[in-house]
């Protein structure tokens, strides 16, 4: 690895080794958006109505809630890759870029905690969030 | 260094169906990711808080802007399925005679316009 020009500097180190892993990860949980969200987008056709009793009531089920905490893990992750590109792309310096890199990682993983949390609470709480729903 | 030609930079381009539906992939991936992951857990966080808080959520999103941006997320999910499933497509090698892949440039778009319609018209109808 030479010291000179910017392409003197990279000649010669071949890849980095990580990029087609998070090619296919991009890839896998694609595919895994595709079939949840269609089940999400089929599932907000289909209920008769958008009001809290019932939504409440549907994702409480064993079925809808596993869903859809499957859909928070894999469009957080499948999102969390996509910025991650976004950052790299237009975000040059390495300092800068580091620290937002890190803010993505805190948001994505701390919104969807957040998300998964209040599906389980919804599933185990039976109907006593609200007394009347 | 000074003054190098630069690789010619976006004015200089014509613009073609394939650089459209490029760029839709990453502002609609982008737009879900940033508002739509947003919304998502707010849903789910009202859902989790009870009817009164639920109620909050409800009326915000049946007001012009709410609408706006359920309208625009169902949009920007349309258009990077379509292109999302395009890209699959070209991922396998497959899509790149120049006349289809031009057909399919401009078919992804429309067609998730469609799709929205469609999705609207169903709610909306119930
Ligand atoms: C229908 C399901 C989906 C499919 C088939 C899909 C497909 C894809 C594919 C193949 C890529 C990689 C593009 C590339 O390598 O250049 C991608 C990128 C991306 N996706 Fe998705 N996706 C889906 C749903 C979502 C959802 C729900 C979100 C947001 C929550 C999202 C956010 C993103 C982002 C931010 C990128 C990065 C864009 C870029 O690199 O320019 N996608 N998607
Ligand atoms: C207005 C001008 C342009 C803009 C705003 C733009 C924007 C983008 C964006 C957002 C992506 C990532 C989306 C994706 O991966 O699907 C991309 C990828 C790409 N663009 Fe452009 N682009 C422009 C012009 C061009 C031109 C003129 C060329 C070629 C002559 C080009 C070649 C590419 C290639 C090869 C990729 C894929 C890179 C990869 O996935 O590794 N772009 N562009």
């Amino acid at each position: 690895m030479g010291n000179g020009t910017s392409i003197g500097k990279v000649r010669g180190l071949g890849s980095a080794h990580e990029g087609a892993h998070h090619w296919l990860l991009q890839r896998f949980t694609a595919i895994g958006n595709l079939v949840l969200m269609m089940w999400l987008v089929g599932s907000i056709v289909w209920l008769p109505d958008l009001g809290y009793a019932t939504v409440s009531e549907w994702l409480a089920g064993p079925v809808p809630a596993t869903a859809m905490v499957l859909l928070i893990v894999s469009s957080f992750w499948h999102a969390r890759l996509g910025l991650q590109v976004l950052v790299e792309d237009y975000v040059h310096n390495a300092g800068t870029k580091f620290g937002v890199i890190a803010l993505l990682n805190l948001a994505t993983i701390g919104g969807g905690a957040f998300a998964v949390f209040s599906v389980v609470r919804l599933a185990l709480s039976s109907g006593t969030l609200g007394g009347a729903a | 260094m000074a003054n190098r030609p630069l690789s010619p930079h976006l004015q200089i381009w014509k613009w073609g169906p394939a650089m459209l539906v490029s760029i839709l992939h990453r502002i609609t991936g982008d737009g879900m990711a940033l508002v739509g992951l947003f919304v998502l857990v707010w849903w789910l966080g009202a859902l989790a808080s009870g009817p009164e808080y639920y109620a909050t959520f409800s009326e915000f999103m049946v007001t012009p802007m709410g609408y706006v941006v359920l309208v625009g997320l169902s949009w920007a999910f349309f258009t990077h399925l379509m292109s999302g499933l395009r890209h699959f497509v070209l991922d396998i090698g497959a899509g790149y005679e120049l006349n289809s892949n031009r057909f399919w440039s401009v078919a992804s778009p429309l067609i998730a316009i469609v799709l929205t319609a469609g999705f609207w018209a169903f709610i909306l109808q119930r």
